[in-house]
């Protein structure tokens, strides 16, 4: 099936937001149900089978209620400032390949397009605890800023070192190399990779603010971070720029090192609806894993937090970087081959 | 006269917009006497000049624009800003009356001089496109073409690197 090109966009921006917003209330579903079973209790279960229409159920409390701006935040930042987390993660979808065709722009830099827009999502959360005019939000803005610029480093020269290997920045691209069982993904190419992608991905939760490095909201110490001055949607769509990043660092470790949506083995079709079938399999699992680790593992603290991210995070992924570049270049000269 | 209905007629109507984003960015940059405001207009300023690179067929830099001056150059000023001054707006200095004339006389001969140079050199015509923008060439163009800038780049922010840890040494006590 083929749509002409207007159509195409409108049915890829009409898909995303509706996948973004259903995945940001399902999530919280799915979220409180792992923590309830994580924690010997079964979650929620009154509205509708099995909970299922709760997320549905929140979303009207959330739309119902009223938007305050207190007095002495700065308006316009105060209310642009969801927005600024929420609208990145959403455009970062558009060259995220959900299947062999199922693109909305193939980007011959879409790995780049990715993190630029990310890049985006810290302003908006330092926007929002600076408009606020609260102390526990802007102390918490400071923190989400700190963490986000230390861990953007090991993220990127992981990326730098995929890159590398894949000489190329299209996401298609990259999972169309990963083709032909589990053993041709950049997760095996070598044995450096499960560390570039243990790095990527405790990056990534470090980049989203989860736990166990949710320092930004710690509600301990912070109340709710730099969402407390936020009530009904306000909060609402900082959750969902959340979530939404969450789905976006998980797709990119799923592209980067587990295949993308090529299927794991040969004799198992990746064609068509299969290719997002598989494709979201690896992404929910991850994020799976996610929630898994934010209820088994405590909050660190802000200094241990900085401390892996710069003595140990930062050294290690150059290390691979050098050896994965050594190993491209050098080691063809060594052995005589190509 | 282009009908607004045409591709020609729409891609118009998004050159418009992008620069009235990157104008509007600018004037609140400027105006704007409250600092983390004037940055947030700074950073839609960006933006609207990354819209236009990509108007231009360069996505790369456009992308670069988003990465490096929104997320990093945006970010770290906001962040010093609120380091360093929390709480209230702080009153820009008095200006004196002549400010705004001269200002506003230099800006105007920047403009006129830009756009005289705009209107009257024989720009070659741009290929479509310059290269496929893949990494590889992104690679031979650093290491060839523009090797002397690259290497002088590395060397501004060795040299970076050195005095941030100087600095942060200094601020420490002797443990």
């Amino acid at each position: 099936m083929t749509l002409t090109e207007p159509w195409r966009v409108l049915a890829f921006l009409v898909g995303i937001i509706a996948f973004v917003a259903l995945n940001a209330a399902y999530l919280v579903w799915l979220e409180r149900k792992v923590a309830g079973h994580i924690q010997g209790r079964i979650g929620p279960k009154e509205v509708g089978p099995f909970g299922l229409l709760q997320p549905l159920a929140d979303g009207i409390k959330l739309m119902s209620k009223q938007l305050l701006v207190p007095k002495g935040v700065d308006p316009l930042l105060f209310k642009v400032a969801p927005l600024l987390v929420l609208v990145p993660a959403v455009m970062s979808f558009v060259t995220i390949p959900f299947g062999e065709n199922l693109v909305a722009r193939n980007i011959d830099i879409g790995l780049l397009m990715i993190f630029a827009f990310a890049s985006v999502n810290v302003m908006g959360l330092l926007l929002g605890g600076w408009g606020s005019n609260n102390k526990y939000a802007v102390i918490s803005a400071a923190r989400a800023v700190s963490q986000n610029v230390a861990y953007e480093i090991p993220m990127l020269i992981t990326v730098v070192t995929m890159i590398m290997l894949t000489s190329t920045m299209n996401l298609n691209e990259m999972v169309i190399q990963q083709g032909g069982g589990i053993l041709n993904w950049h997760f095996f190419a070598n044995p450096l990779m499960p560390f570039a992608f243990l790095i990527f991905f405790v990056c990534a939760l470090a980049e989203t603010n989860r736990a166990p490095f949710d320092l930004g909201e710690a509600e301990s110490e912070l109340i709710a971070g730099f969402h407390t001055e936020y009530s009904g949607m306000g909060f609402g769509v900082f959750f969902m720029g959340e979530y939404a990043n969450i789905i976006i660092g998980c797709s990119l470790a799923v592209i980067l090192f587990l295949g993308g949506w090529q299927s794991p083995f040969e004799f198992l079709s990746d064609q068509g609806l299969w290719g997002v079938f598989w494709f979201l399999a690896k992404v929910y699992f991850l994020i799976f894993c996610v929630m898994w680790i934010r209820w088994t593992y405590p909050r660190t603290t802000l200094w241990g937090l900085l401390n892996l991210s710069w003595k140990i995070l930062i050294p290690i992924s150059l290390l691979i970087l050098l050896l994965t570049g050594a190993m491209i270049k050098v080691w063809p000269l060594i052995t005589g081959a190509s | 006269m282009i009908s607004l209905f045409t591709a020609e007629g729409l891609a118009g109507l998004v050159f418009l917009f992008i620069v009235a984003v990157t104008v509007g960015g600018a004037l609140i940059a400027v105006g704007s006497p409250r600092l983390p405001r004037a940055v947030a207009g700074l950073a839609i300023c960006f933006i609207g000049v990354a819209g236009l690179y990509y108007f231009l067929h360069s996505p790369f830099v456009a992308v670069m624009e988003m990465l490096i001056y929104v997320g990093a150059v945006c970010v770290t000023i906001v962040f010093a800003i609120m380091l360093a001054d929390p709480g209230d707006e702080q009153k820009v200095g008095r200006r004196s009356a002549v400010a705004a004339p001269v200002g506003f006389g230099v800006g105007a001969l920047l403009f006129w001089g830009m756009a005289m140079l705009g209107i009257k050199t024989m720009w070659p015509a741009a290929a479509a496109k310059v290269n496929t923008g893949s990494v590889t060439d992104i690679g031979h163009a650093l290491i060839t073409n523009y090797g002397m800038v690259f290497e002088l780049i590395s060397l501004v922010l060795l040299l970076a690197i050195i005095g941030s840890l100087v600095l942060a040494r200094a601020g420490r006590g002797k443990s």
